[in-house]
């Protein structure tokens, strides 16, 4: 009874799955998917390397700075890195005094309540404060920005396929649009063309424009493709801050578990020994 | 419950002896997975992966465990708590990363394990009940992983637990109300999050009854081995302890090194990118996908495109996806061929290998677009899919003729007849 009902059932599901199968090729046939320009025109991340790239990967702190010099001076006029705090940059390389400086001088201010009145204040940053959000909140910062939003950069690198090659992909992708973009996909007022990004168009002016836009203490170049890897380089930290701790870790993990197993082998075949034994004797005097 | 020549626990020291005459609790852990417990000594190693699965189990509520001292289940502050956790608690990027690996590496284990049973016919008399209580941990286990995986609350998160309830919402009168009624609510919210986040640190442990029956269920008859012939004597088992414990032993190093590896070094590489914008309901995800261990299930869901009659389509989907595991429950009377092991079944051997290929096919279209060509392979290859398992069982079990069986494990083993090996 059970098999009687269970090949009644699998012949519906199955026939139906099968009758299916059959209208879909039709119409794909008769009528076949167009390809989108989105498919057509959009390009995959460039291909780029990061020192911290694989499992042996650092950070390189030079580079992190300069990237953070990026961020200070370029990216955060929009955008916020709201899961950092200032004390954290300790951990590329800067001196609590240095961070302290950075802090007090960094050009938004912190909110908090002021001690006296209890109304709503702004003050400098101390080394413990998150980094400030430029904007107050959506709201407004849709309405610096001709309607989008400019995302958080915390996580940047880990929120998109692609991760940090995407995103230096994305700054320097920047190109007129070919001739031959349909006018659809052409960049509307306040959109910037750009192959990488997923429509084709851009709320984000690009940033990194000129060369020397930020000038590099360490004597860098700053070329608008330096400038992009760094900042890139920068946002692996953000998003990933114990990368290196990380890395470390899986090493002496996997040097342990290597010597476990083996001596786990060994025991296991100490152990089956006298059985193993037994059956070759069998098959030799068989 | 065990065989006649099973080992019997003798207390060696005066407190084991006090202990064994209150609370036997040495005596029941002997028996159950000491040298209590005569094993089939031709096991390969595709018997060692259902201990694997109650290993990272055990990973997962221990991880889990940690995770909730420093997680908060409400919507505002969801997502900056993992953040907390992955930024500020000490080591707690490894241990979350750890309980999101963990629970691919469960599904693995639990995939290889529900394989092995399906091909050498673990599921047949007299282990029915071991297998319907397998199915049982497994449907647990989907819900508890689709439940963790909102709690993180990013984009997949709430587009996930928003698509998954949306499926009761097919379901014909009552739908709706049951989507409010496990929703709490129209759309996922806070309170969702918080009903979601006491389940999923339930379920664990419900799974971990439901294994501890299934241990129960399995140490009535024994363990089945590659042969699918019944154990005979003595000289057919070795004491699980030392035996299969070292057996065991060594491959979960082999296991560990997997997961850490994975954990450590590409601790994303199975998550989705979205994940990682924090949710919002304004906002679709060009691709909403589940977690890799769903995706089969996904592509039969997905590949139901047309109404059958009065039936719409996504209600068809929605049955075929709760039918493709519920038909597992059937499964120890769909197929009654004699013969357990796929070992001796020629036709069977093949259908095997190629519903293997077909849940990797139907896994494959899950994960992608829904778009062709994915959806029509996925139709192909569900409708596979269930004619495997309730036409050809059922049809194979009356036409096909079984090898003949070695009339013992020893037997296969040695190479050697029973009465003179013995």
């Amino acid at each position: 009874m059970v098999r009687i009902i269970g090949i009644l059932i699998g012949l519906f599901f199955s026939g139906w799955l099968l009758v299916s199968f059959g209208m879909g090729a039709k119409e794909y046939i008769t009528n076949p998917p167009a390809e989108t320009a989105e498919h057509e025109f959009h390009l995959e991340a460039k291909e780029i390397s990061f020192s911290s790239d694989g499992p042996l990967g650092k950070f390189d702190r030079q580079q992190l700075q300069r990237g953070f010099q990026v961020f200070k001076e370029v990216c955060s006029a929009c955008h916020s890195l709201r899961l950092v705090a200032f004390r954290n940059l300790e951990e590329i390389g800067y001196s609590e005094e240095e961070v302290k400086a950075i802090a007090a001088s960094w050009a938004i201010q912190a909110p908090d309540i002021d001690p006296a009145t209890g109304e709503m204040s702004t003050r400098a940053p101390l080394a413990a404060d998150k980094f400030p959000k430029p904007f107050a909140n959506n709201v407004a910062a849709a309405a610096a920005n001709n309607n989008a939003i400019p995302p958080d950069l915390s996580l940047m690198t880990k929120a998109r396929e692609g991760g940090a090659p995407y995103v230096y992909s994305l700054l320097t992708g920047y190109q007129d649009p070919p001739t031959n973009l349909p006018k659809a996909n052409q960049p509307g007022p306040g959109l910037h063309y750009n192959p990488y990004f997923a429509n084709l168009n851009l709320a984000m002016a690009p940033p990194l424009a000129v060369e020397d836009q930020v000038s590099y203490s360490d004597g860098t170049k700053a070329s608008v493709d330096q400038m992009s890897e760094d900042v890139s380089a920068f946002l692996i930290w953000t998003a990933e801050p114990k990368l290196e701790e990380r890395h470390q870790a899986g090493w002496a993990v996997l040097a342990f578990l290597l010597i476990a197993t083996i001596l786990a082998y060994l025991s296991y075949r100490t152990i089956w020994a006298d059985v193993k034994a037994k059956k070759k004797k069998k098959v030799t005097e068989a | 419950m065990s065989f006649p020549w099973a080992k019997q626990y003798t207390p060696t020291t005066e407190f084991g002896q006090w202990m064994d005459e209150k609370l036997p609790v040495p005596r029941l852990i002997y028996n159950s997975l000491g040298a209590g417990y005569p094993t089939p000594r031709n096991l390969n190693y595709m018997w060692n992966f259902g201990s694997l699965a109650g290993i990272f189990l055990v990973v997962q509520i221990v991880t889990g465990i940690i995770l909730a001292m420093h997680y908060a289940a409400n919507a505002d502050i969801a997502f900056d708590s993992v953040e907390h956790i992955m930024r500020d608690v000490n080591s707690g990027w490894m241990i979350r990363y750890a309980h999101a690996n963990g629970a691919s590496f469960f599904f693995i284990a639990i995939y290889l394990h529900i394989g092995r049973g399906l091909f050498y016919g673990s599921y047949k008399a007299p282990r029915e009940m071991i297998w319907l209580l397998g199915v049982v941990i497994y449907l647990l286990a989907m819900a508890t992983a689709f439940m963790g995986y909102v709690l993180p609350w990013g984009q997949m998160s709430f587009w996930g637990a928003k698509v998954i309830t949306g499926l009761f919402e097919a379901i014909p009168l009552v739908g709706k109300p049951i989507q409010e009624l496990l929703l709490g609510g129209f759309a996922p919210d806070n309170a969702a999050l918080n009903r979601f986040f006491s389940l999923h640190y339930l379920l664990p442990f419900v799974i971990a009854g439901v294994i501890i029956m299934h241990i129960w269920a399995l140490h009535i008859p024994g363990s089945n081995n590659p042969t699918g012939v019944d154990v005979k004597g003595p000289q057919d088992t070795v004491p699980f302890h030392p035996y299969y414990t070292a057996k065991d032993g060594w491959t979960l190093g082999v296991a560990l090194i997997f997961f850490t590896a994975m954990m450590f070094f590409l601790p994303n590489a199975l998550g989705h990118a979205d994940n990682y914008i924090p949710a919002n309901p304004l906002s679709t995800p060009a691709h909403i996908v589940p977690e890799w261990y769903f995706w089969p299930w996904y592509a039969v869901l997905r590949a139901f495109t047309f109404d059958f009659l009065f039936i719409p389509a996504k209600l068809l989907g929605v049955l075929a996806m709760f039918s493709a595991i519920l038909v597992w429950f059937f499964l120890p009377w769909l197929d009654k061929s004699p013969v357990r092991s796929g070992m001796f079944r020629p036709k069977f051997k093949i259908f095997f290998v190629i519903l293997v290929i077909d849940v990797l096919v139907l896994g494959y279209c899950g994960g992608a677009p829904a778009a062709e060509p994915f959806v029509m392979i996925s139709q192909l290859a569900a409708a596979y899919y269930f004619a495997h398992f309730l036409i050809i069982l059922p049809l194979l079990s009356r036409l096909e003729k079984p090898e003949p069986l070695p009339n013992s494990i020893t037997e296969s083993v040695t190479g050697k007849p029973l009465t003179t090996a013995s």
